[in-house]
């Protein structure tokens, strides 16, 4: 296990681009911003074993569309991505999701379906959405 | 490299290979060997845990994550024990007979083909579930229905003892789907076939296939494969390939038979869908009772979409609407006021929608939305908002509007929306689960795979009995269908019974 700014986490598909996922999971679903530590590693380790099986090309590419959110805003604001205020990152990453280009709109497409199902996956969101599915079903309602 | 021999081997235990294997079965009593060769694991009853992307790894292929090789949409198809039968919500429609007709293979007629389908509701328990059991996310559909003049229909089940709990698309947790995992494989298990689980099939040779056992992972759910872990030459007499749209033409084309049949992996339709939300100003009764009972088919012909009810799970949901940010949290955190609806376009054949294999062998789905399908999309998300409205929603998610919330006092906008809709693939998530052709029936290599009775052109020894065989859509959801015409495949072999084996 190699130390990466983050403490003991091991060195993985999203390890050398966390700090950005971490801030684009943030703009997509703004109540992870109140997540702690322990709470992001739960959620990092459902996206990495979501990763797991995908062929190395994917995570390439992934890697690479989430250093390109990161640079990109420099030419619009001269400053990264993960150092933009909230309101800046929701209009980096609405530009990307409504890009004229197709492949730019499903690579955005694909790190926020990580970052929902990252987020959505964990237990504790499940139950903040006030869903409660129960496999007694009508008799749980009981 | 194990060598081991039967006289019919099945790839597949899903709607098609399910039934084949039972149809085939009371051959084991004259001492002939049949194999279903499955990709995926058999789950122990109490392993069905309803939790969403634990049973979603498990129970799909890629997780339910399947994308096509442009990137816009994910495809869902079952990879266990009764493949996609397991994690369809039981719904049971006849083929309809203009499809057929329109179809129009030798020898597969509507006459043929709907008293087998009707012999499949009789065995697998389709019926009406009574309207106490109709939950409200249901009630509502009907409800926005009527009062816009629209005809829903019910959609008639394969359930015993439903307990309401919503969780099909995760695998019943109490068993009560009866899809060939719970009907058809486990009485021809009784009869003698055997059920190979964990055992993927790589590639066909003359009367033989080889195939991989994978060991049960540590930790992971299922039982064991009954075969050590290892690779695998089966000899058969017979091969019968169901592994699906997807992997039934890539099973063919791996196996080198693309020469000889040019339309092999063309054809591929899947009824892309989209997911619409609404919020009402209550919770209503939406993840508890059957999710899926009822429909609106009238504009089928006219406007080439389907709606459906339907109630998904946090993280599909959660995919599903489109954008991010404070409005989506929103509608997430109104869960239990929400209502959905599932709109699927009736595509078409197309030149560019294919399946091949990449250079490890692995499908790729070639896939683009025509401007029809997104017409029909556009169509469908409409009538889903104003029947939403109808129904009393306050609000409805719609994905093909530049700004996607809809307040009940801007209805209006619906107009300008159906003019100018924003539909960009990429942005909007679809998804399918009605994946069909591939493999089509036809009258010759020209224009097909096998013949109207699933066997292949120029290969009397091997046959396809699944949803690959659909020369187009089918227009409605496929498991009857694909039951029935798996029905004529077991039977033609049958009949031919001396010859082949």
């Amino acid at each position: 296990m190699r130390k990466n700014g983050f403490g003991e986490l091991p060195m993985t598909v999203l390890s050398p681009v966390r700090s950005i996922f971490r801030a684009v999971v943030s703009t997509v679903v703004p109540e992870a911003d109140k997540l702690g530590e322990p709470g992001w590693r739960e959620l990092e380790t459902l996206v990495e074993t979501t990763l797991q099986n995908r062929p190395r090309a994917v995570h390439r590419q992934l890697r690479l569309f989430i250093r390109t959110i990161q640079w990109l805003p420099v030419f619009r604001y001269g400053r990264r991505f993960t150092s933009l205020s909230a309101e800046q990152r929701m209009q980096v990453l609405c530009y990307l999701q409504d890009h004229c280009v197709e492949v730019i709109r499903c690579g955005f497409w694909g790190v926020r379906t990580l970052a929902l199902l990252g987020y959505y996956g964990r237990p504790e969101a499940v139950q903040a959405t006030g869903y409660a599915a129960d496999p007694r079903g009508w008799e749980a309602l009981r | 490299m194990t060598r081991r021999s039967y006289d019919v081997v099945i790839v597949g235990s899903g709607a098609g290979g399910g039934t084949v294997a039972q149809e085939l079965s009371s051959l084991c009593r004259d001492g002939v060997r049949i194999a279903v060769l499955e990709k995926g694991p058999k789950l122990r009853a109490e392993e069905f845990t309803g939790r969403e992307l634990e049973m979603a790894q498990v129970l799909y292929e890629d997780g339910g994550g399947f994308l096509n090789a442009e990137r816009i949409m994910t495809l869902a198809f079952g990879s266990t024990y009764g493949g996609s039968t397991a994690v369809y919500t039981g719904t049971s429609l006849l083929p309809p007979e203009h499809v057929l007709q329109r179809w129009n293979v030798p020898n597969c007629t509507f006459a043929d083909v709907e008293p087998r389908a009707r012999k499949f509701m009789t065995e697998n328990n389709v019926h009406f579930l009574e309207d106490k059991w109709i939950n409200e996310n249901n009630r509502l559909f009907v409800e926005g229905c009527r009062q816009l003049g629209y005809r829903a229909q019910q959609f008639p089940v394969n359930l015993k003892g439903c307990r309401g709990s919503s969780l099909c698309n995760l695998g019943c947790p109490n068993q009560a789907k009866q899809g060939t995992d719970r009907v058809q494989l486990p009485r021809a298990e009784r009869n003698g076939v055997e059920v190979i689980t964990r055992c993927e099939a790589l590639r066909i040779g003359e009367k033989t296939i080889f195939a991989r056992v994978h060991a049960k992972p540590h930790g992971g759910k299922g039982e064991p494969s009954p075969w050590q872990a290892g690779d695998y030459q089966i000899d058969a007499k017979v091969i019968v390939v169901c592994a699906g749209a997807v992997n039934s033409p890539a099973l063919l084309l791996r196996s080198r038979m693309g020469r000889g049949l040019p339309r092999l992996g063309c054809g591929f339709t899947c009824h892309p869908a989209i997911i619409m939300v609404a919020e009402h100003g209550r919770a209503i009764t939406n993840f508890v009772g059957h999710p899926k009972s009822f429909y609106l088919d009238q504009f089928a012909q006219s406007d080439r979409f389907l709606l459906e009810t339907c109630m998904y799970f946090p993280f599909i949901t959660a995919k599903a609407m489109a954008g991010f940010g404070e409005e989506h949290s929103r509608f997430m955190r109104a869960f239990p006021r929400l209502q959905m609806i599932l709109v699927l376009a009736c595509d078409e054949v197309n030149a560019h929608n294919r399946v091949t294999v990449d250079g490890s062998g692995r499908p790729v789905v070639h896939y683009r939305c025509t401007p029809e399908v997104m017409r029909s999309l556009v169509r469908g998300a409409i009538t889903s908002a104003k029947i939403f409205f109808a129904a009393g929603a306050v609000r409805v998610h719609l994905p093909v509007a530049r700004f996607a919330t809809i307040e009940r006092t801007e209805v209006e906008r619906l107009h300008q929306i159906a003019e100018h809709p924003d539909f960009k693939p990429g942005k909007i998530s679809i998804s399918a689960a009605h994946l069909q052709g591939g493999c089509a029936m036809g009258r010759g290599p020209a224009d097909s795979v096998t013949d109207g009775f699933g066997r292949v052109h120029g290969i009397p020894w091997l046959f396809v009995a699944d949803s690959s065989l659909f020369p187009n859509s089918l227009e409605i959801n496929p498991y009857l269908t694909i039951m029935a015409l798996a029905d004529r495949v077991a039977e033609t072999i049958h009949k031919d019974v001396h010859a082949l084996l």
